[in-house]
């Protein structure tokens, strides 16, 4: 008896033993129970293993979006949107230079500021994601399958597209208003009539049917600068929020002028409302210019179409379309909880946060608590509206994103911290957690949603100053991650952003990770200059314009010999990639080409315009290490002189 | 008995603590390096047949024309850029090519054409010769069964040959 008990202790002891050796034989070396190691081991993806969610940056005055991984903060994509991008040929090629198609011309950059993710219910869906171009009024729609700007809307009567692209929660509208007022229709006028003749517009995108981007209609609204927005939610669907500042209507030294008042206005649009006036007949067509420019998707090639007039609709001629919330300070961010009962505003000089009810705002109305008019729009009593002001906000307040769990959390500029605090009685802050330096946006995954992915917050700030190795006198934008899951907020990592990231979104990686195009069928190409297969490769000359019908494969052009190309001529290369697999684009890349490189995804056609300027033999190349024999991968083209008869002559290994 | 069922749980415990292990440190991935010792370890069938999701191929007596017409089209477009039937190009010429290989062989080629070049050693003797590895086209197993078809016919020296 007493044998067996000890051998079973003996089992026991050896079972423990064992199951401990299982633990620590899994921990990583040298482990200790240290901050910063458990910081590391926090955002540590390890190699071939990825990230747990995609997040998208803006690039601010890089005119593209960044796509990082989260948590690590790897930097996997530029993605080119408003500005030229000589990597891949974007706003160079043939195919999408009438992507930048504006009222204005072409306009190869912009400023892009609020990357905003397609919703359902409320929730990211995953399928686009939207973002604007804030100096030449546009908003671009982004395909989560590949990672390309599909399609890019102009907005007219619009000057610095600020306020833009917020999105209602089944991705019905997206807004965008207008920072600047300007005199709509433009006309010359002195500067100094600006007040109560400037104008500010809200419009409202159609953005539910890829290819038919639109401006549905345009509230005009008092010259005030309109800058964020958001929409409502659950009990406040159907409404939109937009901050304004500037409510004195300042044309100069606004660093002064323009907070001359004590409040500002939160504007609470009714689009639902606007939607009954439009179809009553209420609206007007103005006639204007703007351009709707979108990817075709079997030409693979950019449509571009002028249109002349547009939807406005005054709220004199729509009554309960538009009301004010007076608003302290210079009011920036404007942001509503997930539950929709809440709107949050930021007010960069106030010292609360005012946080404005729903249920409040709706009585008001049916009270009339209205404390004045202005140009037709009842201005609502501030105590009528407001819920709660959360004290102690630290110093120039921002933005606010959600948890999902009960609490804010809000960027504090000036202070350089972000302050959490509780969504309801008492408005209490409840922590907060100092960054480097000057934070202005924030984001948690799907924090401006209904349903929020609360485990990590990114603080975007825009003063780095000594947290990298410096690099001259122009220092990368600092990133910060923050785990929120806890009761205290934890600093994990910081990493480096591209441009100037104003705002970001994230969504959890398996939404779109499967989704991902991984080349386009050629039997599905039909670009009008594709050579489909090799047979298919050819020269042809229309006048002075020769158009080169060019295909790759591993490892080499058809043609790659060209002869009968004359000074004076514009050489069209058509590259089509004949790749049928994953990852293998090529590049084409000529001397003295005075555009771009191109890259060609597989199945895909490019086209690059070379104007040969003397005689001679050029060479082109591909660019992207595509295979062992890449450097192999290269061609000639023959120019002979204006007038000469080197007739025209090309091939492939022969 | 006892001490050899405690040997052994003793045996299943450490071989436990190596599997959960294992589990979570082997990060190992496809990296596309060839052991070298793998080649040497394929059956006869694979050699002969090639490696690949094609085990049998039913070929029937009399040339399905139909399906000879679609393998020309797909091979024109996903092929051709390197395989002539006559002649050398980038790729070896493939006229004649079922007097060396299996129809399985020619469609697991096809179809799994990275994993071929690692693994079986007739691969790699005409990568040494060719030097370009061939690339996956992705194609489906119906297309690469009228390919297959096209070839046989050109074999047979019914198709007209195009260079």
């Amino acid at each position: 008896m007493s044998t067996i008990f000890s051998k079973r202790l003996l089992f026991g002891a050896c079972t423990v033993i064992l199951a401990g050796l299982v633990f620590f034989a899994c921990q990583t070396t040298g482990t200790q129970s240290t901050f910063g190691d458990d910081a590391a081991r926090q955002v540590y993806v390890a190699p071939g293993e990825y990230d747990e969610f995609y997040s998208f940056f803006s690039g601010g005055f890089s005119g593209n979006l960044t796509v990082y991984g989260l948590p690590s903060g790897r930097h996997l994509k530029d993605v080119p949107v408003f500005s030229q991008y000589p990597e891949n040929g974007w706003g160079y090629t043939e195919e999408t230079v009438p992507m930048l198609n504006t009222s204005y011309g072409f306009v190869p950059w912009d400023d892009a500021h609020h990357p905003e993710l397609s919703m359902t219910d409320g929730v990211p869906d995953g399928r686009w994601i939207f973002i604007n171009a804030n100096n030449t009024p546009r908003v671009a729609r982004v395909d989560l399958t590949t990672f390309t700007t599909e399609e890019i809307i102009e907005i007219p009567n619009s000057a610095g597209n600020h306020g833009s692209p917020f999105i209602t929660p089944n991705s019905e509208y997206l807004v965008a208003s207008t920072r600047f007022s300007v005199p709509i229709p433009q006309r010359d006028m002195a500067i100094s009539d600006y007040a109560g003749n400037f104008k500010g517009t809200l419009s409202f995108i159609k953005a539910d049917t890829p290819g038919e981007m639109d401006v549905a209609f345009q509230v005009l609204v008092p010259g005030f600068n309109y800058d964020l927005a958001h929409a409502g939610k659950g009990p406040s669907f159907g409404w939109m929020f937009f901050t304004s500042y500037n409510s004195v209507e300042a044309h100069t030294l606004l660093e002064v002028n323009a907070s001359q008042n004590d409040k500002d206005f939160i504007a609470a649009v009714n689009w639902q409302r606007a939607e009954e006036c439009v179809a009553n007949g209420n609206a007007r067509r103005m006639v204007t210019r703007y351009f709707h420019n979108h990817m075709d998707a079997a030409t693979q090639s950019a449509v571009s179409t002028e249109k002349t007039s547009v939807t406005v609709l005054e709220p004199t001629d729509c009554e309960r379309l538009v009301y004010y919330l007076p608003t302290p300070k210079s009011p920036h961010g404007v942001d509503v909880d997930p539950t929709g009962q809440y709107i949050v505003a930021g007010g960069k000089l106030a010292t609360v946060i005012p946080v404005h009810s729903f249920a409040k705002m709706q009585q008001a109305i049916a009270d009339e608590a209205f404390e004045t008019m202005i140009d037709g729009i009842p201005v609502l009593q501030y105590e009528a509206v407001i819920a709660g002001e959360v004290e102690n906000p630290g110093l120039g307040p921002l933005h606010t994103e959600f948890d999902g769990r009960g609490f804010a959390y809000t960027t504090a500029f000036i202070s350089s911290e972000i302050v959490k605090w509780r969504v309801g009685e008492p408005w209490d802050v409840v922590d907060r957690i100092p960054v480097y330096y000057s934070v202005g946006h924030l984001m948690i995954p799907g924090g401006d949603s209904r349903q929020p992915w609360g485990k990590y917050l990114v603080a975007m700030n825009k003063i780095t100053k000594d947290r990298y190795l410096p690099t001259g006198p122009e220092l990368a934008h600092a990133a910060q991650l923050i785990d929120i899951s806890g009761d205290k907020m934890r600093m994990l990592l910081d990493f480096p952003t591209m441009g100037e990231p104003h705002y970001a979104q994230a969504l959890p990686a398996e939404m779109i990770m499967d989704k991902q195009v991984q080349f386009f069928p050629i039997e599905e190409n039909e670009h009008p200059y594709a050579a489909k297969s090799e047979a298919e490769a050819r020269v042809e000359r229309v006048g002075n314009d020769v158009h080169v019908y060019m295909t790759t494969i591993r490892t080499h052009f058809a043609p790659d010999n060209i002869e009968g190309v004359k000074v004076g001529d514009d050489v069209y290369f058509h590259v089509t990639n004949l790749e049928q697999d994953w990852d293998v684009p090529h590049g084409f890349a000529i001397i003295g080409a005075n555009t771009s490189e191109l890259l060609i995804m597989p199945g895909e056609t490019r086209t690059l315009k070379w104007t040969p300027q003397g005689e001679g033999v050029y060479p082109f190349y591909c660019t992207d290490f595509c295979s062992a024999l890449h450097q192999e991968m290269q061609g000639y083209v023959r120019v002979s002189p204006a007038g000469s008869n080197v007739s025209m002559a090309f091939g492939t290994g022969n | 008995m006892k001490r050899f069922l405690f040997s052994f749980s003793l045996l299943v415990m450490l071989s436990l603590v190596w599997a959960a292990c294992a589990d979570s440190s082997d990060r190992s991935f496809d990296d596309g390096a060839s052991p070298a010792d793998r080649a040497d370890g394929l059956s006869q069938s694979e050699i002969e047949k090639g490696i690949g999701p094609i085990e049998k191929v039913e070929l029937s007596a009399v040339i399905d024309t139909a399906l000879v017409s679609q393998g020309e089209a797909i091979f024109a477009v996903k092929c051709a850029a390197c395989h002539k039937l006559t002649e050398r190009y980038v790729g070896p010429p493939l006229g004649q090519v079922l007097d060396i290989r299996t129809p399985e062989f020619i469609m697991n080629m096809m179809l799994n054409p990275d994993e071929m070049a690692r693994q079986h050693p007739e691969v790699q003797a005409l990568l040494g010769q060719y030097f370009v590895p061939m690339p996956n086209q992705n194609l489906t197993e119906a297309d690469a069964r009228a390919v297959l078809e096209f070839l046989r016919d050109a074999y047979m020296g019914t198709s007209e040959v195009t260079p």
